[in-house]
């Protein structure tokens, strides 16, 4: 007890240089949570994807169609128990910064799918009578102040002109992992307006495969690629969360900087605070020299160092923590849509502490053993 | 006595070597972050607009906003070859190139995780209308053949992408019979094929883009309006050179919003390191501070040796972080741009206004951090400082 009220004390002697390393702290501290709560959104589509959803592609890429015909092959694969599809429909709702996900499915196939998304059955049905109807989810309607019943125009990129769809239902995530930012249309409608302008439809972006067995998903997958090989439209198959982490490997030079980033706050946070402690102990040279004199040994001027400067940082460690919740939350609200599942993790939490610990520990190692051993008649001689 | 001299300033730094040295590193790593994220900015846009011509024009679908999303008839693609003030070569074909452009799948080098390829069809007229673009080993594909020229890029960072190596797509195997260098441009990331074979492979009735050469490029005006109006068309013309700057646009802002933010978050921590080391500073020459006062140094001597003791060492500072900056020079980077949904691999790009942006950066650190405690010295009374000492 008497070496903590000690700790106290020397650690607010200089109350102005502890506030200002503990400001430090707490911007580190919750920059780090931040960019690694950034990092863990970009992954956030392959957490909470299902491992009875495989998606087939074409085996070129994401942009190539393939056949709607396909969908009866796949149905026919042993271990396959629904087929539904997808358009990325890539419209743009005023301006472009106002980005979110629109995808062209079948409904009456595609919900079966994704229980995930809770939708009550009267909107549901609404939706299916509708052709020019679309489903949001809640956080996408919230953003934008959209009413069942209202008329969203979208300007189409990949399916030119523009596009007036009416809102027919708000659908909620099952939890919190649940992408709510996606706008669901009728494949059918876009598909029948192709097809009046070109003379060429029936093709989908992707093919939604639901499987019995998640353990089988690699069998099933080999046997869905096999059905098409050598055809005019080879596919690919990989489970839901494969899909998705290919997504996240595209921009993998991106999150690889941020992550160098948020280590390179930490060491400069270090060195802000080794600072401190460098010359916390420089001026108190001769105290500890008195303390030694008085019969303290070694290890008492080290605990001294190590233990105020753990208090330092783990106060500030701990108020970057508290920051970081209400940071975070402003965070998501301006990004918007671009990151549909923005939360601060548990694990988060731990590193933040565990890397206020650190700072803490390494800031103190050397001050700590060069006072403890400084020669005590040089020590005393200091203070003149 | 006006001002105190530099060396005394310097001297000051020295002696207290740790606190300097730590005070410095941190404020480097602010500066070499800052530095970065714009050479990353200044490489992307460098890289896209290298790849327009000032004297070429590309036609898209309205709307489209990027090629893979784009569509034109052979029909449409044949009247825009028709129009006046297109170019013509020797032979008097205009210089016209209709390209297909196909995104294709491939494993990168190293990780062995898939990414975007552009894939583009074209033939003699892409060649002539693109003359940054050089084969450097190999032939150029053969008209009607299976076959593909690889970017640099490309070659550098896809797995199979090898001289005399095959690549299956379409339902075909397609053999890399040259690769060219494209002169630090987007074509560096792009694979190149025939353009009737692409087609055909992937049964596609529609080209993506035509780009066409200008007889004279001050006339772009009244090609685009004709274009643009004819109502056979719904078709758009834009430069090549805006159109490559507006696909660097999502990518470079992203990148430069986030970096600035992050470098500012970063400056605070940074800022409370040279205030606490110049408190310090402060603190412990309290009876200097008296005596030169007391020789006859003005106040605004004393705040001006504090200032320019915080400035020399955000300097340091910034020098070490733009130099580590330089070194990323020799880095490429490689990553998908949002605006194409396709791989684009650039360089770090110092320009000397990145530079001197960097290195204001710090200084302007160096004041923050360094104002207050330097006020502070300049206000302490003679009596009270000669009396600490």
């Amino acid at each position: 007890m008497f070496l903590f009220r000690l700790l106290l004390k020397n650690a607010f002697r200089h109350r102005l240089r502890t506030l200002l390393t503990m400001v430090g702290l707490v911007v580190a501290v919750s920059a780090y949570g931040l960019l690694r709560t950034i990092v863990d959104a970009w992954y956030a589509g392959a957490e909470a994807s299902s491992s009875t959803r495989l998606i087939t592609r074409s085996a070129t890429s994401l942009t190539v169609p393939l056949p709607l015909a396909y969908a009866e092959r796949l149905r026919a694969v042993d271990g396959v128990s629904r087929v539904s599809w997808s358009n990325w429909f890539g419209g743009i709702y005023i301006t472009e910064r106002n980005f979110f996900p629109q995808f062209a499915v079948d409904p009456a196939t595609y919900l079966p799918l994704y229980p995930e998304f809770r939708l009550s059955e009267a909107e549901r049905v609404a939706w299916q009578r509708d052709r020019k109807g679309v489903i949001v989810g809640a956080r996408l309607a919230q953003k934008f102040g959209w009413k069942l019943g209202d008329n969203i125009p979208l300007r189409g990129t990949i399916y030119s002109g523009t596009w007036n769809f009416t809102l027919r239902g708000i659908y909620e995530g099952a939890d919190a992992s649940v992408d709510e930012n996606q706008m669901l249309m009728h494949w059918g409608l876009i598909n029948e307006t192709v097809r009046a302008r070109s003379g060429r439809g029936d093709y989908v972006g992707v093919f939604v495969v639901g499987i019995r067995d998640p353990n089988n998903a690699g069998v099933i997958s080999e046997r869905i690629d096999a059905q098409f090989r050598n055809s005019l439209a080879e596919t690919l198959t990989e489970t839901e969360k494969a899909f998705q982490l290919g997504f996240v490997s595209m921009s993998e030079a991106i999150l690889v900087a941020l992550q160098a980033v948020s280590y390179i706050i930490v060491i400069i946070i270090m060195a802000v605070m080794a600072n401190t402690m460098a010359m916390t102990a420089r001026e108190r040279l001769a105290e500890y020299a008195t303390l030694k004199a008085l019969g303290f040994g070694p290890a008492f001027v080290v605990r001294l160092l190590f233990g105020e400067s753990l208090l330092i940082s783990l106060i500030g460690g701990l108020a970057g923590l508290l920051l970081t919740l209400p940071l975070a939350a402003a965070f998501a609200n301006t990004a918007g849509s671009l990151f549909p599942v923005f939360r601060v993790s548990a694990s988060t939490m731990a590193l933040q502490l565990a890397a206020a610990f650190v700072v803490g520990v390494v800031a103190a190692a050397w001050p700590a053993w060069k006072m403890s051993r400084i020669d005590i008649v040089a020590g005393l001689r200091h203070v003149a | 006595m006006n001002a105190l001299p530099l060396s005394y300033i310097a001297r000051n730094l020295r002696v207290r070597r740790v606190t300097t040295v730590l005070t410095a590193a941190g404020m480097a790593l602010v500066v070499y972050v800052f530095a970065t994220v714009l050479m990353m900015t200044e490489g992307i846009r460098a890289t896209l607009v290298a790849t327009g011509q000032p004297d070429n024009m590309i036609v898209l679908r309205k709307g489209a906003g990027a090629e893979i999303n784009s569509g034109i008839s052979r029909q449409q693609a044949a009247i825009i070859e028709t129009l006046p003030g297109i170019a013509h070569d020797a032979g008097g074909r205009a210089l016209a190139s209709k390209e297909p452009v196909v995104l294709n799948n491939l494993p990168k080098r190293g990780s062995g995780k898939p990414s975007n390829v552009t894939l583009r069809g074209t033939g003699a007229a892409g060649l002539a209308l693109r003359p940054q673009v050089q084969l450097v080993q190999g032939r150029m594909f053969r008209p009607g053949g299976s076959e593909v020229i690889a970017g640099r890029a490309v070659a550098a960072g896809f797995q199979g992408v090898d001289l005399g190596a095959t690549l299956r797509f379409g339902g075909r195997d397609w053999v890399v019979v040259g690769l060219f260098d494209a002169g630090r441009s987007g074509f560096d990331s792009e694979l190149w094929a025939d353009a009737e074979q692409l087609m055909a492979a992937f049964r596609r009735q529609a080209v993506s883009s035509v780009i066409v050469k200008l007889a004279d490029a001050d006339r772009f005006e009244d090609l685009r309006q004709r274009i643009e109006d004819d109502p056979r068309l719904g078709l758009e013309a834009k430069r090549e050179e805006r159109f490559y700057a507006e696909q660097s646009e999502a990518l470079a802002n992203f990148i430069r919003i986030l970096g600035t933010a992050l470098a500012v978050i970063f400056s605070i921590g940074a800022v409370v390191g040279a205030t606490i080391t110049m408190f310090g500073a402060v603190a412990s020459r309290v009876g200097e501070i008296g005596t030169l006062r007391a020789l006859g140094f003005r106040r605004s001597a004393v705040l001006a040796a504090f200032l320019g003791e915080s400035l020399l060492l955000s300097l340091l500072g910034g020098v070490a972080g733009v130099t580590a900056a330089l070194a990323m020079q020799a880095v490429d980077v490689s990553t998908t741009n949002f605006a194409t949904f396709a791989e684009l691999a650039f360089q770090f790009r110092m320009t000397p206004a990145i530079a001197v942006q960097s290195m204001l950066f710090a200084l302007l650190m160096g004041f923050v951090g360094g104002f207050v405690p330097a006020w502070r010295a300049a206000r302490l009374k003679i009596v009270d400082c000669l009396r600490a000492a």
